[in-house]
């Protein structure tokens, strides 16, 4: 079942520049120019692409505070911007540097309002914030003044708050910004188990690709307002033309090595950097280099995923 | 167009249980089909939501106490020194207005005891939202499915009720141990000083409402509030009585809104307005309270629409 649906969607704003003393100069910028994609219900969605890509703008049409230009915007079988407030029964949203929590009172006074707006039936409220605060450890922080929480652990009790309702949807808008590496650990688990367990569909925006790596089946790469990768996370490199490395250590400095199939990127004294295809065996490289050269010792790197994703990037900016 | 809407809400009714319920707001959702009964526990269920916003919110402002107390000390020193500086005035001038020094007195008590409740300088919820329209968490103000001005006027009023006890009994107090004051004895004035009082909030939220959505258009409301500050304390009565401002500037102080929020409770508690006198001072504030809560609802509606079309 298809439980977010774009078809076509725009958005386009109008800036307005000056142009000399009094005159001002309108110019349309595209924030999302010609967005189609499907999201079935319980996918766990990856949403990736530079500042300004159009990421934002999607998540707040898809949210229902900004209205498409024009196209065709389905979350939950709701139109986003016509109902916003029966929309808001259904999704779950979480901004990492924003926060929906009451800033001056104790964790729990929030959770009890979010009973009230959502109007959480007291045995699912009950049952809900029991296993967000086992498997979120907000045990001991449900009486602290969300003000004295540390950044984890008011992302945490965010979390918490974005999910008493039950949201067939959660957006998750860069949920690991600025955390520590044991904070991102425990977010990044228990969102695994929110889209395990529950079924919840996820659609995560972030630019730490751990995230990607570790939750996401799917990842789509937008690029000035279009999607420019939809697919698994492997995918992305063959997509990518990403390539290894070949580093080898020879006995003495020496020139570039020439050999078929891949390119000296790096010299450093007797240590050099060969780049060659990805989809490619490192093997016949090696014999080759062995066979001609003094090798002393030898290692191939694979490609990390952010390279990738940055060629990506570079690559629609150019073309 | 409304039928495919419904046609594909349906299809998800059935994961959804509470479709059709009225929204918090008080609107049907799914306009036309529930019955009475299902209305009254919508009403009802948005009732408790929003009485949970205004504890909240008066919780939020008792966890600041060192500073609660400064405030009542500055309102009560400011009292002190206003006071002396009425008896001077009715002294050179006895009966000026159609006050005696007592009453002038008091009114200067009262005043001060009234000052941060109905917010006659701007504040409360205000500073709130200016500071989510800089940051930009007036986003998740929108997707929220609460009536943004009804969340705020929740909001304001849990604050008005607690800043009506922590900042006006302090200076009612001191006044009355230290001047001769007149207090009503019957309880009933009492009665009908606090329901003016309330709707001196409402009002004063209603104008500071407005001001706070010119942020949708300014980004920052903060010069219009500093214009607004001169013009609030001049006319609700706060420097000087109403009754005092000469001519027509008299007669504009007193139909124009902000009367509401000093002026009006003030004279009913010093019983300068009584019988059918206490109803039209009531009506005048509920007249107002109407008009810019209207006022403060179409301007949201325009605002949100700006937002929504437009961009933020």
């Amino acid at each position: 079942m298809t439980l977010i649906e774009l078809q076509d969607v725009r958005r386009s704003f109008t800036i307005r520049t000056k142009a000399g003393r009094l005159r001002r100069e309108k110019r349309e910028v595209h924030a999302v120019d010609g967005l189609t994609f499907g999201i079935d219900a319980g996918e766990c969605v990856g949403y990736i692409g530079p500042n300004g890509a159009g990421k934002s703008t999607t998540i707040k049409m898809l949210t229902g505070i900004l209205v498409p230009s024009s196209g065709r915007l389905r979350v939950a079988g709701v139109d986003p911007a016509r109902e916003r407030a029966r929309l808001a029964r259904r999704i779950g949203v979480v901004f990492g540097q924003r926060t929906t929590l009451w800033w001056d009172l104790p964790l729990r006074d929030s959770y009890e309002l979010a009973r009230r707006i959502y109007r959480i039936p007291d045995a699912r409220y009950r049952a809900n914030l029991d296993r967000c605060v086992e498997l979120l450890d907000l045990g001991g922080l449900l009486d602290t003044p969300v003000r004295q929480l540390s950044l984890g652990q008011r992302m945490r009790g965010d979390l918490a708050a974005a999910l008493l309702h039950d949201p067939q949807v959660l957006y998750l808008d860069e949920p690991t910004i600025g955390l520590d590496v044991v904070s991102k650990a425990r977010v990044r688990e228990f969102l695994r188990e929110v889209n395990t367990d529950q079924g919840t569909t996820v659609l995560l925006t972030t630019h730490d690709l751990v995230d990607i790596e570790q939750l996401c089946g799917r990842v789509m790469v937008i690029d000035h307002g279009r999607v420019v990768y939809d697919g698994s996370l492997d995918g992305l490199h063959a997509a990518g033309q990403s390539e290894r490395t070949l580093v080898v250590d020879l006995a003495e400095a020496g020139p570039a090595i020439e050999v078929a199939g891949a390119r000296v990127v790096r010299v450093e004294g007797p240590r050099q950097w060969l780049a060659f295809p990805a989809e490619e065996s490192a093997a016949p490289i090696v014999a080759a280099v062995a066979d001609r050269y003094p090798l002393v010792d030898l290692s191939v790197r694979e490609p990390a995923i952010e390279d990738v994703i940055a060629r990506m990037y570079a690559e629609v900016a150019i073309g | 167009m409304d039928t495919s809407v419904e046609a594909a809400a349906d299809t998800s009714a059935q994961l959804r249980p509470e479709r059709g319920e009225p929204g918090p707001d008080g609107r049907p959702e799914g306009a036309g089909r529930q019955d009475i009964g299902r209305q009254d526990a919508g009403r009802r269920q948005a009732g408790r939501l929003y009485l949970a916003i205004a504890q909240g919110a008066f919780r939020r402002y008792s966890t600041y106490r060192a500073a609660t107390v400064a405030g009542a000390v500055t309102n009560t020193v400011f009292g002190f020194i206003l006071a002396y500086t009425f008896l001077a005035l009715w002294q050179a001038r006895p009966g000026l207005g159609g006050y005696d020094s007592v009453q002038a007195v008091t009114y200067i008590w009262i005043s001060q005891s009234l000052l941060v409740t109905v917010a006659v300088w701007g504040g409360g919820f205000q500073d709130e939202v200016q500071e989510r329209f800089r940051t930009g968490d007036i986003a998740i103000d929108l997707y929220r499915p609460v009536d943004f001005q009804g969340w705020w006027l929740a909001t304001d009023l849990g604050r008005a009720a607690f800043h009506l006890f922590a900042r006006g009994v302090l200076p009612t107090l001191a006044g009355a141990l230290a001047f001769s004051l007149t207090l009503p004895a019957d309880p009933l004035v009492w009665a009908v000083f606090l329901l003016a009082v309330l709707l001196a909030v409402v009002v004063s939220f209603g104008l500071r409402f407005l001001v706070s959505l010119t942020g949708f258009w300014l980004h920052d409301s903060e010069g219009i509030r500093a214009v607004m500050l001169v013009v609030a304390m001049f006319f609700s009565g706060m420097l000087l009585p109403i009754g005092l401002f000469p001519g027509w500037l008299g007669e504009l102080a007193h139909v124009l809104p902000w009367a509401a929020l000093i002026q009006i409770p003030t004279d009913i508690l010093l019983e300068r307005r009584s019988g059918f006198a206490v109803l039209t001072g009531l009506g005048f504030q509920l007249l107002w309270a109407v008009l810019l809560l209207a006022a403060g609802r179409a301007a949201q509606l325009l605002a949100t629409r700006k937002v929504v079309v437009q961009g933020g």
